[in-house]
């Protein structure tokens, strides 16, 4: 890859208590590229993008070691963890509207960053509803509450708050199960269009959103990295693993 | 079930509807399953109004003590109840006349007891709910706030005399006995504030977090705004206690009778003594020989309504602020 290195994870172990869920992972994101994980329930996909913006730390028992760079800091020395959770965009896999209006939704972020300019604020909601397919449905209606949209409008106001906050690096965790299939491919076209200018991880169920989407793709297995290489390998008949060809093709027993 | 392979949803559903371990014959193939009212189905449903009717019976009965309560109390009352009873000032050794100074002395005792347990009280539940972390420090907290409750006012009475008449020199005194009520109101407050902010779900606070929240700006902008109406019915609901308490106050601040001139809202200073309805019926009851014998009644019922009337403040401002609610 010529392109640089904006994540870099070495060794990462992270316990539960006393039951480790990931069993020392080591890879690299780079700049520009959509990475694809995908990997069986409890593979750890949702706690590995939990210990990139560190939100991880709110689960009381978690230890993490091992070292996480983002852009070459290492997110647990990290003075500002809050910018660093404003350069990371995370959407989680349940759609969550905050009990507050639509416009407010998308203005939460921005407003705890510190921006107060009405203009401002106004343009960015704009903005960040058209690019997750949302603004033409609520844009008469910006100041009903955000908790009484339809669960697929919520999950799609959950992908406008993350891009509010204008991430560099963007985690998509299962984002399209509450979502219809044309809509989702309006946001992947979205996405497509974001990897110019953003990083993005999207942890995926569906293995063929990986392939359609990713450049590279990383299999994750019971906290270990099985394989990481390019999406058209993984996807292909000979991966350097039997158990990646197996899993997408839906033969793990 | 981490060994189950993923299956895309296609796969799935055909796999579902090929085999249906142990499904009866005539599912939705047959023209649908015929509801047949078994003896099961009958026994089922006679049981289950019976159920409903003994638990309704049981709620019912609720009004019952109330309704004696308050019918009773007016009843007796009666010859008393006159705007003029609250106004007026105890004559002829209390015998007869009103009950204002014990009237105000109340209104004083609750407002400044709760004015420094309801801010306390919810700061440190909010502290213990959203800051703390699983310690032996915030446990120690968490055990204190729990004995707390559970000491009886008797010996809350006995700490505040030892505590704030004697220790912190503030005399028997409003303040005094304010504090103590405060004491033993606090904990309760801790806990119905703790129980309203946890009723706010996890995944608006973790969805804040996400996009580099403080701590803080989601307590202020997410969880206080959505339980604020909990917190509010938890700490009215104490006026009725600190209203009613009379050992508290009465081995800190409260005495059976000091005069004061009728209708007079600012007749107490905080460092003196006052007199208080709860009090003055239990000296109008069994001290005082001779009194009209309305009057302890009509004692009671000002006391009374005045609970109630917060009490239904706090339930309006409840209703008010759930049409209100937000998800
Ligand atoms: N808060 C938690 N406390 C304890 N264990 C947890 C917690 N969160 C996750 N785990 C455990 O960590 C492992 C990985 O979970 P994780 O949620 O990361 O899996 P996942 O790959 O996202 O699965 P899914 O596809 O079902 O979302 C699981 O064994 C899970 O039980
Ligand atoms: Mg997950």
């Amino acid at each position: 890859m010529d392109t640089p290195v904006r994540i870099e994870v070495r060794d990462l172990r992270l316990a539960y208590g006393t039951r480790e869920a990931l069993h020392g992972l080591s890879f690299d994101v780079h700049a520009q590229e959509i990475l694809g994980i995908i990997g069986p329930a409890q593979a750890g996909k949702t706690s590995l993008l939990r210990c990139l913006n560190r939100t991880i730390d709110f689960t009381a028992d978690a230890r993490m070691t091992g070292s996480v760079k983002v852009d070459g800091a290492d997110v647990r020395q990290v003075k500002d963890v809050f910018a660093l959770r404003r350069k990371i965009g995370m959407v989680a896999p349940l759609p969550v509207g905050l009990p507050l209006s639509i416009y407010d939704n998308v203005a939460f972020a921005p407003r705890c960053a510190g921006v107060q300019r009405r203009d401002e604020l106004e343009a960015l909601v704009e903005h960040c509803l058209r690019q997750a397919a949302l603004w033409d449905e609520v844009k008469d209606r910006l100041h009903t509450l955000g908790t009484r949209l339809s669960g697929g409008q919520q999950q799609r106001l959950t992908i406008a708050r993350a891009l509010s906050h204008q991430p560099e690096i963007l985690c998509l965790d299962e984002f399209s199960i509450a979502i219809d299939p044309v809509t989702t491919m309006r946001i992947e076209e979205v996405l497509k269009e974001l990897r110019r200018t953003v990083t993005i991880l999207l942890v995926t169920n569906l293995t063929q959103q990986a392939r359609r989407l990713a450049d590279r793709t990383l299999f994750l297995w019971k906290g270990e990295l099985v394989e990481l290489d390019r999406t058209e390998v993984i996807f292909s008949e000979h991966p350097r693993e039997r158990r990646t060809y197996e899993y997408v093709n839906g033969m793990v027993g | 079930m981490t060994d189950v392979p993923f299956q895309e949803p296609t796969s799935e559903v055909s796999g579902l509807e090929a085999g249906r371990p142990g499904s009866s014959p005539g599912g939705a193939a047959g023209g649908g399953r015929r509801f047949v009212r078994t003896a099961f189905v009958r026994r089922k449903e006679r049981f289950e109004a019976w159920a409903r009717g003994v638990f309704l019976a049981m709620a019912a009965a609720m009004i019952v003590p109330l309704v004696a309560i308050v019918g009773h109390l007016t009843y007796e009352a009666w010859p008393s109840l006159e705007l003029e009873f609250i106004l007026d000032v105890p004559r002829r050794g209390m015998t007869e006349g009103g009950i204002w100074p014990a009237f105000v002395g109340t209104l004083y005792l609750v407002g400044l007891s709760l004015a420094v347990a309801a801010p306390i009280g919810v700061l440190a539940a909010v502290y213990l709910n959203e800051y703390a972390r699983d310690n032996w420090f915030n446990r120690v907290i968490q055990l204190a706030v729990i004995n707390l409750a559970g000491v009886p006012s008797i010996v809350h009475a006995l700490f505040g005399l030892g505590a704030f008449v004697y220790a912190a020199r503030f005399g028997y005194s409003i303040l005094s006995a304010s504090l103590t009520l405060a004491i033993m109101t606090l904990p309760v407050i801790i806990a119905s504030t703790r129980e309203a902010l946890a009723a706010v779900p996890r995944a608006f606070r973790e969805a804040c977090w996400n996009v580099g929240a403080t701590r803080w700006q989601t307590i202020r902008s997410i969880v206080l705004p959505n339980s604020i109406s909990g917190i509010l019915t938890g700490v009215i609901l104490q006026v009725s206690r600190a209203a009613g308490e009379t050992a508290p106050i009465m081995f800190t601040g409260a005495v059976f009778y000091k005069a004061i001139a009728r209708g007079d809202l600012f007749a107490y200073r905080l460092d003196e003594q006052c007199m208080a309805l709860s009090m003055h019926l239990y000296t109008v009851t069994t001290q005082v020989p001779n009194v009209r014998e309305s009057v302890p009644y009509a004692t009671a019922v000002v006391l009374l309504a005045s609970v109630l009337l917060v009490n239904a403040t706090a339930i309006g401002l409840r209703l008010w602020l759930r049409n209100r609610k937000r998800w």
